[in-house]
């Protein structure tokens, strides 16, 4: 759920869930059961709208007991946002099972998912019911199937409590929610050329990401935009890498983007060994010609 | 006066470079360090004791290398360092059934633990530790304050948000403004010194076991081009070639 809305993502779980055969049923928690009307033709065989006062903010134990008292036996697929990994871990503790997290294939019994920070690939094997979340943009969405949800009332008892929301200063996207991103790290100079990649943001709806080098040496780049092994990791379809090297720890983070450009004046710089497009330049000559064309494309 | 408990883990340095013998990554040429969020999680878990009192007691599962990351929390400042005795493979669910088990004989009453582990990346060892204790559970938080009670501050979709979180409790720590703290001689002197307790407990079987490790699948070599006018091509070929723009 997102903003009270089925996540589009969510097609893709029923996707991963019908590789162990039969037909999943789709679980959504939700203050409101018209809220469970997004599941509709995404594959399912069955919907449950599972209604609760408790779903209103994410409480970590609550939402485990009132969703325990729902969901179906047997193995649990849900998404890899940090909230879902928090919930399946919660969720296969109380059943007494394991968790796999952040798989990227599934055959038969077989789980996949990088480890050490996507250096590796690690494929388990699982004898019995799990908890599987599974990162997007891996499995094809589902379609058809189910169309009504059945409601059935649970509940848990909520133990944290928001004492004050405080909304993102800037209405920038979030790096690990944006389809693209655009980092800049030390190579920028100072941290007022960071309004350069903003603007390209803006034409390309992208948001903007820093390497820890970025963040490290300039206060005014906050850690939030940070991406990399003690940053965020970002999966999205486009990486623009700016003035960044590419240390191990920043790779980490964005190795798995789909397409990555990198422009660096620096040809050796390790970032060009994973991009898609090189481009050896400063990033004073190479971005105002990457945003004149951007700007000419998106009219 | 809390009982504190952080859970630190052993992993490979984070620059280091992993590699495959066969079908499982081999470490035996690699230097283990502190998982780095566990690191915030012993200087939040400093924090709560200077603020609240009470002693922190940092706890490993592992081999009896794993005690050089006790040695390190004991060098800024905890009080006490123990370690299960277990090595081999353990899948979520027998993790976390042995280290409820050691939280409770320990007298546990907040736990702290990085967000996730630099190796597995997974972060289920926090909220899975605390549902088996019936506990109440925040993950990735970016700060806390502890003096009336445990509050602290992390990401709820569009912005952060204080959150009052009522003990026990386990708390995955993230980066957040936090510095840690680094060890003076005299804290270095005394880790030399300190005895390690270790305990052993029964490790349940698990159900989920590794098959293989593989490195990721190579990316073919991409195009590149000299000079800042190759953006224009650039340019072109995401919207022709990759569909994006």
């Amino acid at each position: 759920m997102n903003n009270n809305a089925v996540h589009p993502s969510t097609a893709e779980l029923v996707s991963a869930a019908k590789t162990f055969g039969g037909e999943p049923t789709l679980v959504v928690p939700c203050t409101d059961a018209s809220q469970a009307s997004g599941a509709e033709g995404m594959g399912a065989g069955s919907i449950i709208a599972a209604k609760s006062a408790a779903f209103t903010h994410y409480d970590a134990s609550a939402w485990a007991t009132a969703l325990d008292a729902v969901v179906p036996q047997g193995t649990i697929i849900t998404s890899a946002s940090p909230q879902s990994k928090d919930m399946a871990a919660r969720l296969a503790a109380r059943r007494n099972i394991a968790v796999v997290q952040d798989a990227v294939s599934i055959e038969g019994n077989n789980i996949t998912s990088p480890v050490y920070s996507g250096k590796a690939m690690q494929t388990v094997a699982a004898t019995g019911p799990v908890v599987i979340s599974v990162r997007s943009n891996v499995f094809a969405a589902a379609t058809g199937g189910a169309s009504d949800a059945t409601v059935i009332d649970t509940d848990g008892d909520v133990a944290t409590s928001v004492q004050e929301f405080m909304a993102r200063a800037s209405e920038r996207l979030d790096v690990a929610e944006a389809n693209i991103v655009i980092s800049g790290g030390r190579g920028m100079g100072s941290p007022e050329n960071f309004a350069h990649l903003e603007a390209v943001a803006d034409t390309i709806g992208a948001a903007v990401g820093a390497s820890r080098a970025a963040v490290d040496t300039w206060e005014a780049i906050p850690h939030a935009m940070q991406v990399g092994q003690t940053g965020k990791t970002v999966n999205p379809n486009l990486y623009i890498a700016v003035g960044i090297s590419g240390a191990i720890q920043h790779l980490a983070g964005m190795r798995s983007s789909k397409y990555i450009v990198a422009i660096n004046k620096d040809a050796d710089a390790p970032i060009f060994q994973h991009a898609d497009y090189g481009i050896v330049a400063t990033w004073e000559e190479a971005l105002p010609v990457l945003h004149e064309s951007l700007k000419g494309m998106m009219g | 006066m809390p009982n504190i408990i952080v859970l630190v883990k052993q992993v490979p340095d984070t620059n280091a470079k992993i590699v495959v013998n066969g079908d499982r990554v081999d470490l035996s040429s690699v230097k283990m360090v502190m998982s780095p969020y566990d690191e915030f999680a012993v200087e939040t878990a400093l924090q709560h004791k200077e603020a609240a009192g009470g002693e922190v007691t940092a706890l490993t599962v592992g081999g009896a290398s794993a005690e050089k990351i006790l040695k390190d929390a004991k060098a800024i400042g905890v009080d006490h360092i123990v370690r299960i005795d277990a090595d081999g493979e353990m899948d979520s669910n027998a993790l976390q059934t042995v280290l409820a088990q050691a939280v409770n004989n320990l007298g546990g009453e907040v736990v702290y633990c990085g967000k996730s582990a630099a190796d597995t990346g997974a972060g289920s060892t926090g909220p899975g530790l605390a549902e088996r204790m019936g506990w109440a559970s925040v993950s990735n938080i970016i700060g806390a304050t502890h003096d009336g009670g445990l509050n602290v501050v992390m990401p709820i979709g569009g912005g952060n948000a204080k959150v009052s979180v009522p003990l026990p409790a386990v708390v995955s720590c993230d980066k957040g403004d936090l510095k840690v703290r680094k060890p003076n001689v005299k804290g270095i002197m005394q880790a030399k010194r300190a005895k390690v307790d270790v305990h052993s407990i029964d490790v349940p079987s698990s159900s989920v076991s590794i098959v293989s490790h593989a490195l990721p699948p190579a990316k073919p070599a991409g195009k590149s081009y000299e000079g800042g006018a190759a953006a224009a091509e650039v340019a072109t070929l995401l919207r022709n070639e990759a569909n994006i723009i």
